[in-house]
């Protein structure tokens, strides 16, 4: 059977705000019975419907950790925020960094981490990631000791507003070329990058970067 | 013990703060007043991130370092280090012992007999490649920061259920079970398309699905990991996936015999 157009996004809208985390198309899907279930492509016209139909609105469709959901609209956030009593947590560099190992070159291993920082792991750093859920452990590599393999879940994504991993800002090229030009180009840095340097780096103080480089 | 470090908020220029002094100016080079060290310890992600600091700042030349000088300081850490973070501070003292050994690369002379071997490496190439590795994830790490989240940019938007309106959850029986079951296979048999579209599949997060998939222990018909309906792009993914798994020894590939069925297993 096909669907009436109105009818089935009413479906899907109220499905995704009741589910309050990401629906893909099968999950969509699923909520059907075998004989009334619309086709991948209704759901996918529904979908692009109300995303039209919420343009504009506090509140818009987006995909999202591989699904589809709705989210505040940036714009409102200084208001909403007062909703929530905690402030959003700030999070240190080294759960950053090793996010990011993780999220770039996943399944890792934490000595593998742990190489690529040149410094040991502190265990509360794996512990923030895999408590907040943004990376489990999906294996054990063959390799003496068995070490866990961390991925990132698919919560990672939500949080972060991605798609999917290939959503992830892409990493910088590995250089080529002879030592003393890839000396030069370690010592000159990104351009303009000190300055983010400076305001990133201690307590992320908003005054600190008032100082600039001098 | 040094007196407890001052809160984290930074004068502008001040790189750490030591006994409650900003510290302006560093040193030219990794030497490090011994007070220092623990607070340099909370201000840099260890001594890559400190190297890389030294190089870009202070046009720390990674060659041109007195051994002498890293040797003493080498002393002043390990008696520092008896008496505060063994862990931390062992890795700078690697870092130190690795720009010396690398110094004296240079410096030794080559046994010319060594020139039909294979090419002498440049000292300097294992460190400059680790310098950028990790300034690549730097970065990566601060563009993952900038990256509007949740919780912080935006909410999760949902209006939930009035939990009383929830239906009770009904047992599933026996029956219950059977007959999905036969849906399930009845539906199997119809396939009736195939949407083939991009999926944003990547072979990494492609091999962290498998692995989450395979339970230590149980072998897996490699037959079963590929799922027909994913399309050819799909079956690729998982393929080169598999390859990669077993490349890095994440999973073993096992056949008993040639041309019998292959089996996928965690080791």
């Amino acid at each position: 059977m096909s669907w009436e157009p109105e009818r089935l996004q009413g479906i899907v809208e109220a499905a995704l705000f009741a589910a309050g985390e990401p629906l893909t198309l099968a999950r969509l899907q699923r909520l059907f019975e075998d004989d009334e279930a619309p086709t991948q492509s209704e759901l996918s016209t529904a979908l692009a419907a109300l995303e039209a139909a919420y343009a504009g609105r506090g509140v818009r469709l987006v995909a999202s950790g591989g699904g589809y959901q709705f989210q505040t609209d940036p714009a409102t956030n200084p208001w909403i925020h007062r909703l929530f009593q905690a402030r959003s947590p700030r999070f240190s560099r080294a759960v950053l960094e090793t996010l990011a190992i993780i999220a770039y070159r996943q399944p890792v291993t934490r000595s593998e981490v742990e190489d690529i920082r040149g410094v040991s792991l502190s265990s509360g750093v794996l512990r923030t990631l895999t408590d907040r859920n943004w990376v489990h452990v999906v294996g054990r590599k063959d390799v003496p000791g068995r070490p866990s393999l961390y991925a990132t879940t698919p919560y990672f994504l939500t949080y972060f507003g991605l798609g999917s991993l290939e959503d992830l800002p892409p990493l910088k090229e590995v250089q080529e070329g002879d030592m003393d030009a890839l000396v030069e180009q370690l010592a000159q840095g990104t351009e303009g990058e000190e300055g983010a340097d400076a305001a990133d780096d201690p307590g992320d103080d908003p005054e600190a970067a008032a100082g600039g480089d001098g | 013990m040094t007196e407890p470090t001052p809160p984290a908020a930074e004068g502008e220029e001040a790189v750490a703060r030591v006994a409650g002094e900003p510290l302006v100016q560093l040193p030219d080079d990794l030497y490090i007043p011994p007070e220092a060290l623990e607070v340099f310890l909370d201000s840099f992600e260890g001594p890559l991130d400190l190297l890389l600091y030294l190089i870009r700042r202070h046009r720390l030349d990674i060659t041109v370092i007195s051994i002498h000088s890293v040797a003493s300081q080498y002393m002043e850490y390990v008696e520092l280090m008896r008496q505060t973070r063994l862990d931390l501070a062992g890795e700078y003292l690697v870092m130190a012992a690795t720009l010396a050994e690398m110094k004296s690369r240079t410096l030794l002379p080559r046994p010319a007999a060594e020139d039909d071997d294979e090419e002498e490496a440049d000292p300097r190439a294992e460190l400059i490649r680790r310098l950028q590795e990790y300034e690549r994830f730097k970065q990566a790490a601060e563009a993952l920061d900038h990256l509007p989240r949740a919780e912080r940019d935006f909410f999760v938007a949902r209006a939930p259920m009035d939990p009383e309106a929830e239906a009770p959850q009904a047992e599933a029986s026996l029956m219950d079970m059977l007959e999905a079951f036969r849906g399930v296979l009845q539906r199997s048999q119809l396939h009736e398309e195939h949407h083939v579209g991009s999926q944003g599949l990547t072979v990494r997060s492609r091999m962290s699905e498998i692995l989450d998939r395979l339970e230590a222990g149980t072998a897996y018909r490699f037959t079963e990991l590929l799922a027909p309906d994913e399309g050819r792009e799909g079956l690729v993914v998982t393929f080169v996936a598999l390859l990669e798994l077993a490349k890095g020894h994440m999973v073993e590939l096992v056949q008993v015999e040639p041309l019998h069925p292959l089996y996928v297993r965690v080791p």
